[in-house]
C-alpha cells in the first residue's frame, strides 16, 4: 500500500501525539484518566471479537474445545460465535480448505462487514498441511483471502488458538484510525471483497488471486540442483 | 426468483433459496442448508425442499471436505498412511488407527501380542466414551440447548484426552497403533489414572442422564421422530448404534469377535422403535457397557510386550494379495480394503466410511418432518465429515 | 457358509448363460472372490441376496479399482545351431504386447441374518476408455447408492440402472476421474518450502534455476 490517495487525509487526532506516556502516567496518579479515541476504540474492539461459527475439519473440534470450560475463550471476549457472517468480526479458518469449499469460504469472507480479520488455524489452512498433495486441496487459504494470523499445528492446541487470538488483539490495538498507516478498514480504496473462484473442468478458475497472494521468491539453492 | 420444476436439482454452485413448483404440493421452497451451517456438523450440505416447514425432498451434497485420503495413501507407504487415518474420524483416532492396523495385519498375516490386544480394547472403548458423550452434546445443541450439555461432555473429553496425550503425545491425533502392536507401553501410573477415570465415569453418566434423558423438550422433540425401519436399514448398509436402535442385533464386536472382544462380558443394547430417542439412548447404554468392558480390561491386562518383536517396521512389504478388515467403530462398521502388489505402497487403499453410508437413508428418515426435526435426525445419525468425504 | 466353488457351481447351474470365474487371492488373507460377467451381474447379485442358504443381505463395501493397460515384454529364446559347426547360439526375440486394462468394481457382501461372510464379487468393464458400463447393484442393495456414485466420480465407471448417478465428491463441472492411476493433478505447487521430495520437485519446476551463487570474496587483510 505505498500509493496514497490524492485527497489529503485529515490531520492526526491531537490527543495521540501531544502528550507523552510519562505525562499520562503522571495524570493517572492524580486520578485523571487520559486516553485517545483511537485507543479506546481499539481496546473495545479487540476485547469483543465475535468469531464466525464456521468449522471446516479437525481443527474445528479444537476450536470448540477452546470455547468450553477448560480453556474458556470467553476470557478474551471472543466466545460469541455467530452463525451469520454478517455479524462476525473474525473468520477462523479451522481446517482443510478444499477446492470445492474455497468459493464458499471466499463468499463468507465477502459477506463479513469491515473491520474483519482472518485466522488461518492449522497446517491445512496455512498450506494444505498433510493433505498438500491432494488434487482437491487448496494449498493455503491465503491464495484467495488475506490472512492476519497463522497458527501452526495439526491441529493446534486450544492454547495455541488462544495465543493466536491474543496476537490478533495486539495487532488490533496497534492499528491507527488516521494517517498514512491507517488500518485497512478505514481506507475505502483497499478492497474488502475478493473475486470468488469458479469451478472449472480440472481445477478452480482462477487457481489463486494474484492481488492477494504472490508466490514468494524461490529458496536459494545451488545452480546444479 | 425463477420458478423451476421439483425434479430438477440445484447443481453444486446454485442459489441458496429458490422457488420450486410441483403439481401435487403446489408452491415449494428449495433451501440449500450448508456447507456453512451451524447445525450440519461441519461442511455437510443438504438441499431441502420444503412445503411450508415440512420436508418434501432432501438431497445430501458431499465433497466439501474431500481431502483425497485414498489417493495420498496410494502414493505413500503402509505406515505413512497411519497419521492420515487419525484425521479420518477426528473424534476417534484410536479406533480408526485400529481398523487400519487390523486390515494391514490381515493382509500381512501379522500377529499381535496379548497386551497390545487388551490395550487396543481399552483405547477403543475410551474413544467410544469420548465420541458418544460428545455426540450427545452436539445432539442437544441441535435441539437448542445452546452448549450446556456439550460443556459437560467436553469436561469428560478433556480428561480422556489428557490420558491420550500422556500416552501418545497428542490430544486428538494419536497415531498410536502399529502393524503388530502398539507404539508405547503405558506406565502403571497411566493405567491407574485411566482405571480411576473409568470408575468415575458412571457418575458422570448419571449426572448427564438426570439432565437429559427424561427432559420434557427432549421427549417431545425426539420420540417418534425419524423412524428407521430395520429391514430397510440392513439393505442400506446402516451399521452401528443407528442400526441397533432399530432393534437389529448386529455388533461386529460380537459377530466378528475381532481383537480380544470374545473374552469380555458385555451386552449389546437394542432399541425398539428406531426413532431419534432410541438412537440417543443407544449411545448412553453403550457407554455403560463400555465402562464394563474397560473395568474387565484393566482387571485382566496381561504383561508382556506391546509390539510383536518379529514385526517389520522399515521396509514393510506385504505379499501381493488383498484383504478387507473391519471393526465396530463408534459410528458403525469402519472397514479398510487394501490391495497389495508387493511394493511398499498399497495398490488400492479404500476406506469404508460408516458416516457416509449411514446417511443413505437420511431422506427417508426426514420426509414428513419439519426442517427443525431434520436437523435433530441428522445429529442423531452421528457423522464426522472427515470420514464422510475422506 | 458354502465355499466359493460351491457358490460358483450353484450360480452356473441356475444361470446357464452366465460366466462366473473364481479369482484367487494369493495373499495371506486368502479372501478369494467371484468375477461375475457384467451382462448378468444384476440378476446374479439378486440371487446371492435372496438365496435362503446365503442370504447376503448386506453389501458392506463397494469400491472401484483401476487396472491400467500393461505393456508386457515377452522374451522368446530360440537355439540356433551354428552352421559352421560351433556351439549353438541362443537368440532372444523380444516382442511387446499390451494387455488391455479395465476398471473393476468390488463388492464385499455379508449376511447379517446368518452372520457369515464376506463373499467378494467383482465386475469388470471391457476397457478403460469407452466401454465403461456396468450394471448398478443399487436396486439390490441400497448401500451401494453413494458408493457407486463415488466410483462413478473417481473412476468413471457408468452404472446402468442407478437412479441418480451424479458426481458424489467432486463438483459437477469437473471432468477428470482422479483415482485413476494415470490421472495428473493440477500443478499448483507454486512455492512450497518443504523437504517433501515429490512436492519440492514439482514446486521447483515453476522457477528457473538461479545462477550459481558467486563465492564470497576473500576477506581483505
Amino acid at each position: 500500500m505505498s500509493e496514497l490517495p490524492s485527497t489529503p487525509l485529515p490531520a492526526p487526532f491531537p490527543a495521540a501525539g501531544n502528550i507523552t506516556d510519562a505525562d499520562r502516567e503522571e495524570l493517572r496518579r492524580h486520578g485523571i484518566l487520559m486516553t485517545s479515541l483511537e485507543e479506546l476504540y481499539n481496546w473495545g474492539r479487540s476485547n469483543s471479537i465475535w468469531p464466525l461459527q464456521f468449522g471446516l475439519a479437525c481443527c474445528a473440534i479444537e476450536m470448540i474445545a477452546a470455547a468450553t470450560a477448560r480453556f474458556d475463550i470467553a476470557r478474551f471476549g471472543a466466545e460469541i460465535f455467530r452463525p451469520s457472517p454478517r455479524q462476525a468480526d473474525l473468520m477462523i479458518v479451522s481446517g482443510t480448505v478444499t477446492k470445492k469449499m474455497a468459493p464458499q469460504v471466499v463468499r463468507l469472507w465477502n459477506q463479513m462487514p469491515e473491520p474483519k480479520y482472518c485466522i488461518a488455524m492449522g497446517a491445512c489452512a496455512i498450506s494444505g498441511g498433510p493433505f498438500k498433495q491432494g488434487y482437491n486441496v487448496l494449498k493455503g487459504v491465503d491464495r484467495f483471502i488475506p490472512v492476519d494470523i497463522y497458527i501452526p499445528g495439526c491441529p493446534p492446541r486450544p492454547e495455541a488458538l488462544l495465543h493466536g487470538l491474543m496476537e490478533l488483539q495486539k495487532q488490533i490495538k496497534r492499528e491507527h484510525l488516521t494517517g498514512a498507516d491507517a488500518a485497512r478498514h478505514t481506507r475505502p480504496e483497499v478492497p474488502s471483497e475478493f473475486p470468488i473462484p469458479a469451478y472449472g473442468a480440472h481445477d478452480l478458475e482462477p487457481t489463486m488471486n494474484p492481488a492477494v497472494w504472490k508466490p514468494a521468491p524461490p529458496l536459494p539453492r545451488s545452480g546444479k540442483a | 426468483m425463477s420458478v423451476s420444476d421439483l425434479s430438477s436439482f440445484t447443481p453444486s454452485s446454485g442459489p441458496t433459496v429458490r422457488a420450486v413448483k410441483d403439481p401435487f404440493h403446489g408452491d415449494l421452497l428449495e433451501v440449500s442448508m450448508g456447507p456453512q451451517h451451524p447445525s450440519t456438523h461441519g461442511v455437510f450440505r443438504m438441499v431441502v425442499t420444503l412445503d411450508g416447514e415440512v420436508v418434501v425432498k432432501l438431497k445430501p451434497v458431499f465433497g466439501y471436505l474431500h481431502r483425497n485420503h485414498e489417493k495420498i495413501a496410494e502414493n505413500t507407504t503402509y505406515l505413512g498412511s497411519m497419521p492420515y487415518t487419525d484425521r479420518l474420524d477426528y473424534l476417534c483416532s484410536m479406533t480408526t488407527n485400529w481398523a487400519y492396523a487390523l486390515a494391514v495385519e490381515k493382509l500381512a498375516g501379522q500377529a499381535v501380542p496379548d497386551r497390545a490386544q487388551y490395550l487396543r480394547v481399552i483405547l477403543a472403548e475410551m474413544t467410544r466414551l469420548v465420541n458418544h458423550s460428545c455426540l450427545v452434546g452436539f445432539l442437544f445443541n441441535d435441539l437448542g440447548t445452546s452448549f450446556t450439555p456439550l460443556l459437560y461432555a467436553f469436561r469428560e473429553r478433556e480428561k480422556i484426552l489428557d490420558l491420550f496425550e500422556a500416552l501418545s503425545g497428542s490430544r486428538m491425533m494419536c497415531n498410536f497403533q502399529r502393524f503388530g502392536g502398539c507404539r508405547v507401553d503405558p506406565t502403571p501410573e497411566w493405567l491407574a489414572a485411566a482405571s480411576r477415570l473409568v470408575d468415575n465415569y458412571p457418575r458422570f453418566l448419571d449426572e448427564y442422564e438426570t439432565m437429559l434423558t427424561a427432559n420434557e423438550i427432549m421427549l417431545a422433540r425426539t420420540q417418534g421422530i425419524g423412524i428407521l425401519d430395520a429391514k430397510l436399514a440392513v439393505n442400506a448398509g446402516i451399521t452401528g448404534p443407528c442400526l441397533r436402535a432399530s432393534g437389529y442385533n448386529y455388533d461386529l464386536r460380537k459377530v466378528d469377535g475381532y481383537g480380544f472382544y470374545p473374552r469380555f462380558d458385555f451386552k449389546v443394547p437394542l432399541g425398539a422403535h428406531g426413532d431419534t430417542y432410541d438412537r440417543y439412548m443407544m449411545r448412553i447404554l453403550e457407554m455403560r457397557e463400555s465402562v464394563k468392558i474397560l473395568q474387565q480390561a484393566f482387571r485382566d491386562l496381561p504383561g508382556g510386550p506391546v509390539m510383536d518383536p518379529k514385526a517389520k517396521i522399515r521396509g514393510f512389504r506385504p505379499k501381493a494379495g488383498e484383504a478387507y478388515g473391519r471393526i465396530e467403530s463408534p459410528k458403525g462398521e469402519l472397514g479398510f480394503y487394501l490391495i497389495s502388489d508387493g511394493t511398499p505402497n498399497p495398490y488400492r487403499y479404500r476406506v469404508r466410511p460408516p458416516s457416509l453410508i449411514n446417511l443413505t437413508l437420511l431422506e427417508e428418515m426426514c420426509l414428513g418432518h419439519t426442517i427443525a426435526d431434520s436437523v435433530v435426525i441428522l445429529g442423531s445419525v452421528d457423522i464426522v465429515l472427515g470420514e464422510v468425504d475422506r | 457358509m458354502e465355499s466359493l466353488e460351491q457358490i460358483r457351481d450353484r450360480l452356473l447351474a441356475r444361470f446357464p448363460g452366465a460366466t462366473v470365474t473364481l479369482v484367487t487371492n494369493p495373499g495371506v488373507a486368502a479372501e478369494h472372490s467371484l468375477l461375475l460377467d457384467a451382462a448378468h451381474g444384476a440378476e446374479l447379485a439378486l440371487f446371492l441376496r435372496d438365496d435362503p442358504a446365503l442370504q447376503l443381505d448386506y453389501c458392506s463395501n463397494a469400491t472401484g479399482v483401476d487396472w491400467p493397460d500393461k505393456e508386457i515384454t515377452d522374451v522368446k529364446k530360440t537355439t540356433v545351431p551354428d552352421p559352421a559347426g560351433g556351439a549353438p547360439k541362443v537368440v532372444e526375440e523380444k516382442t511387446k504386447h499390451v494387455e488391455p486394462g479395465c476398471l473393476e468394481a468390488v463388492y464385499h457382501l455379508y449376511s447379517m441374518a446368518l452372520r457369515h461372510g464376506p463373499v467378494v464379487i467383482r465386475l469388470r468393464t471391457a476397457n478403460r476408455s469407452d466401454q465403461v458400463k456396468l450394471p448398478s447393484l443399487t436396486p439390490v442393495w441400497r448401500s451401494c447408492d453413494f458408493q457407486e456414485r463415488e466410483i462413478y466420480d473417481l473412476y468413471g465407471i457408468v452404472f446402468e440402472g442407478h437412479r441418480d448417478l451424479r458426481r458424489l465428491l467432486m463438483w459437477e463441472e469437473f471432468k477428470d476421474h482422479p483415482m485413476r492411476k494415470d490421472y495428473v493433478d493440477p500443478d499448483d505447487y507454486e512455492w512450497e518450502p518443504t523437504p517433501h521430495a515429490a512436492v519440492l520437485e514439482r514446486a521447483k519446476a515453476h522457477y528457473p534455476v538461479p545462477p550459481a551463487a558467486t563465492p564470497p570474496e576473500a576477506p581483505k587483510p
